[in-house]
């Protein structure tokens, strides 16, 4: 039992709580307490992140009842790396939101801390159907931000979000219940130990009940055939709720590596390994899908949302591949990538505020202000983002690359990994070109409206890319320790027999 | 029963796929809402239907599975928010584009199917 295993949801609970019933004190009080309450989730999340190094599992058994009766929260490395990824992001959204993003809705930094909660429990559960709650916590919370600023153009599209969602909601709710008629519990290493059990006829029902669940997962996640809600409701969203949402197609990606590494792993007997064959393929069309989707879009902050997509296509095929390599330079890469395109979603949004009616579409206007600026900014994203060197995004793709073996595999990813870089970078230069060089006389009538928090978040989150360099070595050997761990199931296993409170053995 | 069952849930679950393609957002919401009663009982029977049991052990000779009913419960709760948000949005979005297709406005028409409406809606 540790109880600080708790502090990364009660946190957001109190601050979100008090936000409540804060919704017409001063809103320099608000934004004060807001803020506040972010920096203490990332010092919490710091710390876990310290006490996860270590390799061990520590468990949160609540209501003090034995796994695999009760709800258990299990923080190990992966579960570590997840959190400090998401609330160093959302610190960075939060500062952003803070220039002016928050008025219009009483209830923004409520629905922001709960949005947190919601990520943070899904992170550090240990149960399938506790995973489900959190899904739906953090999806209610991101149905009020999507709408948060108004505006008929996000009607439609949250519309989309929270029907599609819905419906992935069922079909969470239909495969849990599939999977829990035949082994008759829901804790994911109760599971791991009784799903290699299932035999006979009973065999199909786990299966079926498995691929409804990588459906889901897939629909978080964003995968081809399930992506084509995204970009509309990424680039319509305003500009740090959409940056906090790059880290939502990775709690997807994070559920599939958790549930299908250890139930589904190579121990599982016959079901081992299932769906991954599947999700290689998918992975690698998802990728072609959203570089074709950069190369056709017409405004930069939808451009950004197909290279959400594109992100996620480049992380699954190394995780279906399911190698220690892989899975290591996978996470490299979701760090790199989830915080270059929460970065890449402020500046989009710098720029379109310093454009004038032209916004951040892709034409000629006249000349932006601070242009020197933004585009410095926007060039170190776009580099990050398309992989180029000398930036994470680089270090991540060769980690990918290098981990898959020769064979046709390796012949599939290399080709569209590189491929899909190259159309990435020339999605990049052309919009960056028509945005930045080519102008037309006039002058832009609106006031400049700049302020320090919003200009600074934008700049620091894309900054992390440069720390990402600068730290890769022990970057890496946390995700090489994290993937090792994750590959050996056995000590999941372990937190079943841990001790509760009060306990006489 | 078993089969009363399973036909209750088929029912429930193909007639709320049914509705959930539609093109407006009243029957998509009914859709949904139909979807989750089929998952609800899903949900329920997952923990193996008996009768007369209760879900206390020890207390009577055959005891029915308490779990199933604890999730079906929160499931319940769950849905019955979600479906709430989404009339919500549902209204958001006639209110927002004077029409209640679920992508704003109808795509295009010909003059000849928009007639064959007129006539058949009565507009």
């Amino acid at each position: 039992m540790n109880h600080w295993l708790t502090a990364p949801i009660l946190i957001p609970l109190i601050g979100g709580i008090l936000q409540t019933f804060m919704g017409y004190a001063p809103m320099s009080l608000r934004r004060t307490l807001a803020l506040a309450t972010t920096v203490l989730i990332v010092v919490a999340t710091l710390g876990l992140l310290f006490m996860a190094d270590d390799g061990s599992y520590r468990v949160y058994a609540f209501g003090n009842w034995q796994p695999p009766f009760g709800i258990v929260l299990v923080l190990d490395r992966l579960a570590a790396f997840m959190l400090v990824m998401t609330s160093v992001l959302a610190l960075f959204c939060h500062l952003f939101a803070l220039g002016g993003a928050d008025e219009g809705n009483r209830q923004f930094h409520t629905l922001f801390l709960f949005q947190l909660m919601g990520l943070n429990i899904a992170f550090l559960t240990g149960d399938l159907f506790n995973l489900f709650v959190a899904f739906e916590v953090l999806l209610i919370a991101s149905y009020g931000l999507l709408m948060h600023g108004g505006g008929t153009a996000r009607t439609v599209p949250g519309l989309h979000y929270v029907v599609l969602n819905l419906v992935g909601s069922a079909i969470f709710l239909i495969s849990v219940g599939m999977i829990y008629s035949v082994t008759g519990t829901l804790n994911m290493a109760d599971l791991a130990v009784k799903i290699p059990q299932v035999t006979g006829e009973n065999l199909h029902l786990v299966k079926a009940g498995g691929m409804m669940l990588l459906v889901v997962f897939a629909l978080k996640a964003a995968v081809l055939p399930l992506c084509f809600w995204l970009p509309k409701a990424y680039a319509h969203a305003t500009a740090p709720v959409a940056a906090l949402f790059a880290v939502m197609t990775k709690v997807g990606v994070y559920a599939i590596i958790r549930v299908y590494l250890l139930v589904f792993g190579d121990d599982a007997g016959e079901l081992a390994n299932l769906g991954m064959d599947w999700l290689f393929p998918l992975a690698l069309i998802t990728l072609a899908m959203g570089v074709i989707g950069a190369l056709g879009a017409n405004n930069l902050r939808s451009l950004i949302a197909w290279q959400v997509i594109i992100s996620v296509g480049t992380l699954l095929a190394p995780i279906a591949l399911g190698s220690r390599e892989g899975i290591s330079a996978a996470l490299f890469y979701m760090l790199s990538t989830t915080w270059t395109v929460g970065g890449l979603f402020l500046v989009a949004t710098l720029i379109a505020s310093n454009r004038g009616g032209a916004a951040d579409r892709l034409i000629t206007a006249p000349k932006m202000r601070h242009r020197t600026c933004l585009s410095a900014l926007f060039m170190v994203g776009a580099v990050a983002a398309a992989g180029l060197p000398p930036l994470s995004g680089f270090f991540g793709k060769i980690l990918i690359l290098k981990s898959v073996e020769p064979g046709a595999n390796m012949a599939w990813l290399w080709s569209v990994v590189l491929i899909g870089s190259f159309l990435t970078v020339v999605a990049y230069s052309r919009a960056g070109s028509i945005v930045f060089w080519r102008t037309v006389d006039g002058h832009l009538e609106d006031k400049d409206q700049q302020h320090w928090p919003t200009s600074f978040a934008a700049g620091a989150l894309t900054a992390l890319s440069i720390v990402i360099v600068a730290l890769a070595g022990p970057i890496n050997e946390y995700t090489d320790a994290a993937a090792a761990q994750l590959l050996d199931t056995s000590a999941y296993l372990e937190i079943l027999d841990v001790p509760v409170v009060g306990e006489d053995n | 029963m078993e089969l009363v069952f399973a036909l209750v849930i088929g029912t429930l679950t193909a007639t709320g796929v049914f509705l959930l393609l539609r093109a407006r957002t009243f029957p998509v919401v009914m859709g949904l809402t139909l979807l989750s009663y089929g998952v609800n009982l899903f949900l329920f029977a997952s923990g193996r239907l008996t009768t007369g049991g209760q879900p206390i052990l020890g207390s009577t000779d055959n005891y029915t599975d308490p779990l199933p009913q604890a999730l079906v419960l929160t499931a319940i709760v769950i849905g019955f928010a979600m479906t709430a948000f989404l009339v919500v949005m549902a209204l958001r979005n006639l209110a927002d584009n004077d029409d209640d297709h679920v992508d704003g406005k109808q795509p295009k028409q010909d003059a000849h199917t928009s007639k064959l409406e007129r006539e058949v809606t009565g507009k």
